[in-house]
């Protein structure tokens, strides 16, 4: 017996190497992609946008933890999708949203719409969005009342408390960017084109800011983290909607602009729309998928009850994952039309026969 | 039309450890060499020898037994034992032991062709056939019966030098120190088939094969050296086919259905080898490497001889293997035994350490984030076949294609959740494959 034969040797099945990508690894690029837009909420809303985005993301890792000691299961904390969730949540509520109503939220996500569906992977609907509607649906107040930033506010109230008393100036009612009269009416709003880029506009703690979203999403596509094609898929189809049918009587490629800068779309499209769990795997299926949100965005921002569609189009696009998948299937390797068509007479004849 | 294939992944290539070390001869002849029965795909050979038989090299000491290709001895010697030993695939093999005398003396029944240009399609066949020639990239489909099966049909051959597999560089040293032998191998071959032009794919990372082979070709021109994306699986068969010529292999189906041949460029010279020096298989390229390995090395080893001896041949190893394989790491076999021995498909020896290793770690939940379905080169989508195999429900595997699957392990590879879905698609693999001779059987039965 030679002496190498003590070797400890693993035997497995190939392949014998893996990429250096993990699921922990996905999901801090994601969140360094949100970074930037996170910057752009404090820089306008003030620390309070930090603190929010930090509880959420605390209640988050902390709910799932606790579920999943509560059910004697494996320990999940360490991929990160909680602190995902936390923070898309936090980006899709106002800035002023007392930070309880927040940790509802996250406990909905959480715990409803992920955990109690078998956790990360098994979740038909994306969890932020679904604490997003849930939060719309108990508090619906709360979560459209939006300050402008710059405007009056002093940036430091309810840092501590989580209370924000809504008077005067920091209540904006009128032309606001998710306001109906925008949506609805064809009225524009009254920041600028480039404010509404940047962010300068009020609105959600991470919506605000198109460019930095659109930055984010750049780098999660350089670094391969999503796929490019359900955000352009999901973009073009509400560029080329609201530039055919521009409302009030504006200027389309104006009326389009706004359209794409303002409200949940670009965090939408990068984001929320490309949650691998709740979005489709084939080629054809994710490009299916970002035309149908954008046509459900496009719709419920023209003719719905609420002034904004993104969370509700992804959050119905989601249920049909598995329909769009299927529809989707890749053609069979080596399989021709000419087959196909051989295929199908040949089992209209065995039918008939 | 030529097209790339869909998918495929990039994994580090590490060529760099062997890619400049010439093919070397084991610096000691091997004292014993322990030759397995069951060298290609087929039914094993027949031993022709009894113990205590002396043998030359180049004799044949496995016959043919069904599809296959006979075995030559190695090394001349005594013949000590013929029984079950440790085998490469797994398991034990019949093999024979032979000892050496180091006489080497020749015995083989080949005859020399000088000129090959007046031989028959049936005479290089049944010259290959009796040099015993295999597919030297791994699978070992006997060249033979690929050769007389395709002739009429195929109005393509291909010659295989992509060599995408990580690590190993085998082929690539065969094409630089013996190109003459690799693209007379293809005349030979071009001529059996009838053809005037044949084609070599080469990925692009071996850019100075691709010149020399040019240069070698040179004005002639019946031979084009196509210089391919370094992508995995660039050299499975049918990406190949699919890269150069556009045409795409139908399920179930053969090269020669969409009129290919494709031969590896170590099948090829082993052609020449017989045909022009009446040489049969009795010696392959080995690249022994990995991070493992104190001194990585290509070798022109006989076969049989045990990866103990090649290992200690490339100085042994430098820090603690994690694992050794046969082949290259995507789709490389696990060996627990270094007594297994080199049979004719072996192309590389490699020893992985831990760090270079995917790490043994348990399987997390799949986040269906897509990237298997993303770079699978066979158009399937593991996440869902891989959610009914888990379930056992083999059937509904088998409606999503699983059966088309190649095992190229790149949805493996890329995986973030480290999930086993190659093994688990072989476990649907067998078991259909069962269900379905059980069908048969009960089909069988109710006719009779």
């Amino acid at each position: 017996m030679n002496e190498e034969k003590k070797l400890n040797l693993t035997v497995a099945s190939s392949p014998h190497v893996a990429s250096p990508i993990d699921t922990q690894n996905l999901m801090r690029d994601v969140l360094i992609a949100l970074v930037p837009a996170l910057i752009m909420g404090v820089v306008f809303f003030g620390p309070r946008a930090l603190v929010a985005t930090i509880i959420s993301v605390v209640a988050c890792e902390f709910f799932e933890w606790a579920y999943r000691k509560l059910m004697k299961k494996s320990c999940a904390n360490k991929d990160l999708s909680a602190a995902v969730t936390g923070v898309l949540l936090a980006f899709v509520c106002a800035p002023t949203l007392p930070y309880w109503m927040l940790i509802i939220g996250d406990f909905f996500a959480i715990v409803v719409v992920k955990q109690l569906f078998g956790g990360l992977g098994q979740n038909f609907m994306n969890p932020a969005l679904g604490g997003r509607a849930f939060l719309m649906l108990c508090y619906p107040v709360a979560m459209t009342t939006w300050i402008v930033p710059g405007i009056g506010a002093d940036k430091w109230a309810g840092l501590i408390s989580g209370e924000v008393t809504m008077a005067g100036a920091d209540i904006v009612t009128g032309a606001t960017p998710l306001s109906a009269d925008f949506m609805h009416g064809g009225l524009l709003p009254e920041a600028s084109l480039l404010d509404a880029f940047v962010g300068n506009v009020g609105g959600c703690i991470g919506e605000v800011s198109a460019l930095m979203l659109l930055l984010g999403g750049l780098y999660l596509i350089w670094r391969g983290v999503i796929r490019a094609r359900i955000p352009v898929a999901y973009i073009a189809t509400v560029a080329v909607l609201t530039f055919a049918f521009p409302m009030g009587g504006n200027d389309r490629l104006t009326w389009m602009l706004y359209q794409l800068c303002t409200g949940g779309l670009m965090l939408g499209a990068f984001f929320m729309a490309t949650d691998y769990v709740t979005s489709p795997v084939t080629k054809k299926g994710e490009v299916i998928f970002g035309i149908g949100c954008g046509l459900l965005t496009v719709f419920i921002r023209y003719f719905g009850g609420y002034p904004e569609g993104v969370s509700y189009s992804i959050l119905i696009m989601n249920c049909c994952v598995w329909l769009i998948d299927k529809v989707g299937k890749p053609n069979r390797y080596g399989v021709t039309k000419e087959m196909k068509a051989a295929a199908k007479a040949k089992a209209k004849a065995g039918k008939e026969g | 039309m030529k097209q790339s294939f869909y998918g495929g992944v990039h994994p580090h290539d590490r060529k760099e450890l062997a890619r400049h070390k010439e093919i070397a001869p084991l610096s000691a002849a091997p004292k014993q060499v322990v030759i397995a029965m069951s060298m290609h795909i087929g039914a094993p050979c027949k031993p022709i020898v009894a113990v205590g038989d002396h043998v030359k090299v180049g004799q044949k000491i496995g016959e043919i037994a069904g599809l296959g290709a006979p075995i030559h001895a190695s090394v001349s010697g005594e013949v000590k034992a013929v029984e079950p030993r440790p085998y490469v695939g797994g398991g034990k093999c019949m093999s024979v032991v032979i000892e050496n005398d180091f006489q080497d003396t020749w015995g083989s029944e080949l005859v020399p062709h000088a000129d090959y240009t007046k031989l028959s399609a049936d005479e290089i066949v049944n010259i290959v056939k009796e040099a015993g020639i295999t597919g030297m990239g791994g699978a070992g489909f006997p060249t033979h019966v690929k050769i007389s099966s395709g002739i009429g049909k195929v109005d393509t051959v291909i010659l295989n030098g992509a060599e995408c597999e990580p690590y190993i560089t085998a082929d690539h040293r065969l094409m630089l120190e013996h190109g003459e032998k690799v693209i007379g191998g293809l005349r030979i071959l071009l001529q059996a088939f009838g053809l005037k032009n044949g084609v070599i794919g080469v990925e692009e990372n071996k850019e100075d094969a691709i010149e020399h082979l040019r240069a070698l070709v040179g004005g002639r021109g019946d031979v084009t050296v196509e210089s391919l994306r370094t992508r995995y699986p660039q050299g499975a068969e049918k990406q190949l086919i699919q890269r150069i010529t556009g045409r795409e292999v139908p399920p179930g189906g053969l090269p020669a259905h969409v009129g290919c041949a494709v031969f590896n460029v170590g099948t090829a010279a082993a052609v020449y080898d017989a045909v022009v020096e009446g040489k049969p298989v009795t010696h392959r390229v080995i690249t022994v490497t990995g991070d493992a390995i104190q001194d990585p090395k290509n070798l022109m080893v006989p076969l049989g001889v045990s990866f103990q001896t090649l290992i200690d041949e490339a100085k042994g190893f430098k820090e603690e293997p994690e694992r050794i394989l046969t082949g290259g790491p995507m789709m490389g076999i696990a060996q627990y035994d270094l007594d297994v021995t080199c049979i004719k498909g072996t192309n590389a020896v490699l020893c992985l350490t831990k760090h270079e290793a995917a790490p043994v770690v348990e399987e997390e939940v799949c986040l269906r984030c897509g990237r298997c379905v993303n770079v699978c080169p066979m158009h399937l989508t593991p996440v869902y076949m891989h959610l009914y195999a888990e379930k056992g429900m083999w059937k509904e595997a088998e409606a999503l294609n699983v059966m088309d699957c190649i095992e190229c392990g790149s949805c493996n590879y890329i995986c973030p959740a480290r999930i086993h879905l190659v093994q688990s698609f072989r476990v649907t693999k067998g078991e259909l494959r069962n269900l379905a001779a059980k069908e048969k059987a009960a089909k069988e039965a109710a006719k009779a």
